[in-house]
Formats: C-alpha cells, structure tokens, sequence
C-alpha cells in the first residue's frame, strides 16, 4: 500500500503571532515555522503504517515556498520514504486557498495512485479544514475526517465530533483521511534519522507543471486581532446574575 | 593566505556594487557564509533537540534538582534519539553528525537543565571522541555501540590532590611482569556522572618513575571488580549530575583497555580537553540564553509605576548589554567549532569561548534574578537554578585562571 502525506509549514504553534502593519496579514518575518502539528500526526501514522507491514511506501508532499522542502526533510526523517514538493511563492497562510491545494494533490494522487491518503484535519494558520475533503471530492474516493482511530483490517474510523466519537465504515481504499489530535503522538525524528534523510530524494514540481491554477476565489480584506478581553463585572446576587446573563449577555 | 582574503573580498565586492548585471554578479567567488549560518541538518538537530527538551525534559527539571537525581526514562529517551553518539558514526549506531551539531545540542539542552548538558558534553566531546580519535580497531568495536546506545560515560582524570595540575596524579596503573594487564590503585574525585556511567575513561599512570610520561589512559567498565563509586557530592548546582569520588582498589584491566598508546596518556588529556572546552562553551552559552529567554517575558508582564519594567531606560540597557555579550559568546562558540571542524588550530580560541562563555552565564544569570525582582530569589522562577548551575562553568574543564594562562601563552609565542 503506497500512503500520500500532506505536510504543511506554518508559524510554530508556540509563537505569539502579531498582526503585520499593513493589517493585511500576520507578520511572519523572523517568526519560527514548524509542520504543522497536525501533519506531524498524518505522517506519525503513515510511519506506523509502514513500521507494520500495512504500507510499502510513504510519500509526503508540501505545497510552499522553497522552504517547504525542510518541512518535507523532517517528514523524511520521522521516516517517510520520499518527498514532492510543489513550489509556489503564495502566501500558504492566505493567498493559496484549500480548494488551489486540494486541485495540487489530486494531479500528485493522479500520478502517484496512492492507496490511502492521510492529511491533517486543518492548518494552525488557515484552520479552513477543508482541504482533505475536498481532495477526496476531487479524486471521487470516500472521506474520513477528524479520524481519531483508523482500522484497516475492518475498514472503519473512529470520528471525534463536538457530541462524541462516532464510527464510520469505508467502503473501499483508496480514500483521504484527516488526522485528529487523537489520533496518535507523534515521535521524535532521531538524529541518525535527520542524516538518513538526507539521501531520500525530494522532487521538485510547480503548479503550472501539474495544470492547476492558483488563483483564489477568496481576498482578504483585513486582518485584526480579535478585541481585547474585557474586565470582568461582580454581582451581588443570584437573580442579578441571570438577569445580566438574560438582558445583557443575550445566552440564556 | 589569510592576509590576502580580505583585501580581494573587499575589491570584489566594489567592484559588484559598480557592475548591475546578474551575469557579471555570479562570476566572482559565492558568497561566504555568516558563522551563525547552519547547515539544514544542524539547523534540524536543533529544532528536535529543543522540541524534545520542552516535551521530555522541561517538566521534571524542577524534580530533578530537588532530589538529586536523573530520572532513567529521560536518559533512556536521551540514548533512543541519538543525542549520546553524535560523532560516532553510522555503522556502529551513532548519529554520523559533526562536532558543531553535537555542540548545538548541548546547548539545546543547557537552556533546560544544564546537568544533562554536561552529561552529553561529556560523553560525545570528550569519551566519544576520544575512543574514535585513538582506541584500536578493538576498543571502537567494543565501545562506540554501546556508547551510542545505552552505556553513560564518565571522564576520570581529577584527584584529591591534582585539579589543575592533572599530571601530578597519584593513582597507578602498573603494569604486570608479561604486559598483559595493569593493577590500579588509587582515587579519583569529583568525577561527573559516574553513578549513571557504565564506562570509565581514566587516566592513570603506568610508569611513576617517568612522572607525566607515564600516564596512561584506561578504558575501563564500570563493573570491574575494584571499583567503587562513593557517595554523591552535595553541590550547590548541577544536583542532578552525580559527582562522585572513586576508588580503586587493586584493579586488574586488560591491556586491551589501554587508550592508544602507553604513556601518551596526558597528550590525550590536554588535546581533548582543548577540544572539550568548545563543548562547555555551548552549555554556558545555553545557560545564558535560557536565563535570558525565560526572564524577558517577566519584563513585558510586571507592571510598576503603571509601566511595564521592560520599558525603564535602565532595564533596557542591562538587557542590551547582556544580549550583546550572548551574542558575542555565541558567534565565538561556534567560529571555534567550525575551525576545529576546518583542521584549522583552534586551542586559543576554544580556551578564549570557555573563559569568556562562563563569564557571560554567570553575569547573564545573575542579572535575571535581580530583573525578576523578589520572585527571583525564589525557587517558584528557574533564574536562582540558572545561577547556581552556572558558577561551576568557570572551575571544570579548566578554570579561568589556567584559560588565561593558555590564552596569554599562545599569544606570548605569537609575538616571539
């Protein structure tokens, strides 16, 4: 079974991230840039895949800058086999939009037929979502997001949803499956790993080359950060609190 | 060679300013790199390096001082990721990395808990090393496995009676009337992490009657009979690094034991020290760096006199002031690194980054505790462990007074 990995560089999540002065987007100048945590999760369990017999070949593939190619090598070295990386200058926090990806990794799965295909269920900076179900709408193949659980003898998903974790059953490979937080913890990428890594090929392709236009349906306007939180109001009583809570609040 | 470089550089460089063309532009030399400028590999040790000392170690460091003690998951997960065989290569299990990834990675973790620091400064700068640089065929086979995997080291050259002045060591390792083992008696002290150490490195001297040119250096297993570790110093920082004496009573160890050759033992002493030092550097500079890193937020978020203390003319300029000094500690480090890794001879600049490295952290720690205020002196903020940790920086591996005396001699035969 060949596995597709979609890997994302993004601002790392412990960052505090300001707005630029232009209020067009976050300022990512000198700002440290990470795979996305839930890409790492994606990989993690393409990895395991392969450590259990279940896989033959992992892929990963990043749309971005010429700086992806180092997010594609800590992929390598987590342990996937080769890399693809589609180059573009856009911004990947906002200019490239999920449906411009998705168009990118279904011209790679056209190729590439992989048998499963794992992304994560969003990015830390978009956080849209979208693109993993996208993708299997685009290949036409079943999705299976915020998986928390995969089984691929029984060909079922454990969903983490807001009321709970349901199951769902796939009917068939190929399909696209979105990594949830649950899902597994990912490992570190050992040292003689990092080295190893670095005899792993990457190739280097641009969306021209596949066919896919990248413009955007969307334009962002502004960007601000949300109001800052205000002090807190004491209440005297009980009655007076769901009075606030009715009347001013608006939640009850 | 070196004189001329610049002035060719500076022509070049007019002579690109003059001439817009691209074509013109990538007809002289590729632009050299900045001392800071790390390859992808070294820029990725980092990275893992520091993810994993925030995820593994961090949440225990405060445990560990307490009770003085490393906890053996940790040292486990330290082997499991490669970061106690940087050097060592590929085929015996080791991380094939290079000398300026291993010193990174010290200071990675510097910036957490120096004690760890010092035990994998230890291991990969000075016993690695050492076994790679003059162990036979044999004691590579038999050693660098195990190092890179499992085995915890210990470096034993001090004694009650010999810190500086090493070569006036007492212990003896005499050899028996065939050749084909060596009896060691004697004592060792302040020896770090030997309660974790599966393999001693120990100098000992083989012939007393050629003084210093009898000193030998042993590759010993912890578990020879003879041996004991004795109780833990109680010290004012590292707590988790174990620092203990060691006796030796009557040791047999096999001639295969012996590092390279006879008597060559304080060559061996001196030239991986030197090296060891550039080693400590990056821990001091992790030290100064983790200090700093986790004092400056407190600036922004205490309040006086309705501003944040950050913003006080005087806090900006102790911040500048020390900011500029850990730089300086940082391109030293690592321009000492790659000059080592260039062949080039490095003794005067590796004494010059641990002198002034150690220095720097104790200044650097110090100071973090006065911007935190009272919290400061408290155990509730990890500047106080910062500066109990780091005084230790200007003593092993060389004191400061012994760095300058190395400097001031290398410069005395510079100006003969």
């Amino acid at each position: 079974m060949r596995v597709l990995v979609g890997v994302k560089r993004v601002v790392d999540y412990a960052v505090k991230v300001r707005v630029a002065a232009d209020k067009k987007a976050v300022d990512l100048s000198n700002v440290k840039m990470s795979m996305n945590p839930f890409c790492e999760i994606a990989v993690e369990e393409a990895v395991r895949l392969k450590e259990s017999k279940a896989a033959t070949e992992v892929v990963a593939v990043s749309v971005g800058p010429k700086q992806a190619q180092e997010t594609i090598r800590t992929a390598l070295a987590m342990g996937a086999d080769r890399g693809i990386h589609v180059q573009t200058d856009l911004r990947t926090d906002q200019e490239l939009d999920s449906k411009a990806v998705a168009s990118i990794l279904s011209k790679i799965c056209a190729d590439e037929s992989p048998d499963c295909v794992i992304l994560g269920k969003q990015s830390i900076d978009g956080d849209f979502g979208c693109t993993g179900s996208m993708l299997a709408s685009l290949m036409s193949v079943p999705q299976c997001t915020f998986a928390a659980n995969i089984d691929f003898e029984k060909k079922t998903v454990e969903r983490e949803t807001d009321a709970g974790t349901e199951v769902v059953a796939f009917p068939s490979l190929p399909a696209v499956f979105t990594a949830d937080l649950r899902l597994n913890e990912p490992r570190y990428a050992t040292l003689p790993n990092i080295m190893k890594a670095k005899k792993k090929k990457i190739a280097t392709l641009s969306a021209s080359d596949l066919g896919v236009d990248l413009s955007s349906g969307n334009e962002v306007l502004e960007v601000f950060e949300p109001p800052d939180r205000e002090a807190g109001v004491f209440v005297e009583t009980v009655d007076e609190l769901v009075g606030k809570l009715k009347d001013e609040a608006g939640v009850i | 060679l070196a004189r001329y470089a610049p002035r060719a550089f500076r022509a070049a460089a007019t002579v690109r300013r003059s001439l817009s063309a691209l074509a013109e532009e990538e007809a002289f030399a590729p632009l050299r790199p900045a001392v800071t400028m790390f390859s992808e590999e070294e820029v990725a040790v980092r990275d893992m390096v520091s993810s994993w000392c925030k995820a593994e170690l961090q949440p225990h460091v405060r445990e560990m001082d307490r009770e003085g003690e490393m906890k053996p998951e940790i040292l486990q997960s330290l082997f499991a990721n490669g970061l106690m065989g940087m050097e060592i290569p590929e085929e015996y299990g080791g991380s094939g990395m290079n000398f300026t990834s291993a010193c990174i990675a010290v200071e990675e973790v510097a910036a957490v808990d120096p004690s760890f620091a010092i035990l994998v400064d230890i291991q990969n700068t000075l016993t690695n090393n050492a076994i790679r640089f003059w162990g036979s065929q044999e004691l590579q086979d038999k050693w660098l496995p195990r190092l890179a995997t499992d085995t915890a080291s210990s470096f034993c050259l001090s004694e009650a009676g010999s810190g500086t002045d090493a070569f006036a060591m007492k212990t003896t390792a005499i050899p028996s009337a065939d050749g084909s083992y060596y009896t060691m008696n004697g004592s060792k002290l302040w020896i770090s992490n030997s309660k974790e150490a599966g393999v001693f490195l120990i100098f000992a001297n083989a012939a007393p009657e050629k003084g210093y040119k009898g000193i030998t250096a042993f590759v010993v297993d912890a578990n020879t009979p003879g041996i004991t570790v004795g109780p833990k110093e109680r010290k004012m920082g590292l707590k988790a690094s174990s620092t203990c004496p060691l006796t030796f009573e009557d040791v047999k160890i096999d001639a295969s034991c012996v590092l390279g050759e006879v008597g060559m033992g304080y060559k061996y002493a001196i030239e991986i020290l030197n090296e060891g030092r550039i080693g400590i550097a990056a821990q001091q500079l992790g030290i100064a760096k983790g200090a700093f890193n986790a004092t400056m937020p407190y600036l922004r978020e205490r309040k006086q006199f309705g501003q944040a203390i950050g913003d006080f003319q005087g806090m900006q300029h102790q911040v500048a002031q020390l900011a500029t000094e850990i730089h300086a500690v940082e391109t030293m480090t690592y321009n000492a690194a790659r000059m080592k890794e260039n062949g080039l001879p490095f003794v005067k600049e590796a004494s010059m980054c641990k002198l002034y490295s150690s220095q720097v952290a104790e200044r650097v720690a110090s100071k973090c505790i006065e911007w935190y205020g009272g919290v400061g002196f408290t155990e509730d903020i990890i500047a106080e462990k910062f500066y109990r940790d780091c005084k230790v920086g200007s003593i092993y591996e060389g004191t400061s007074n012994i760095q300058l005396q190395t400097i001031a001699k290398i410069i005395a035969n510079e100006w003969e």
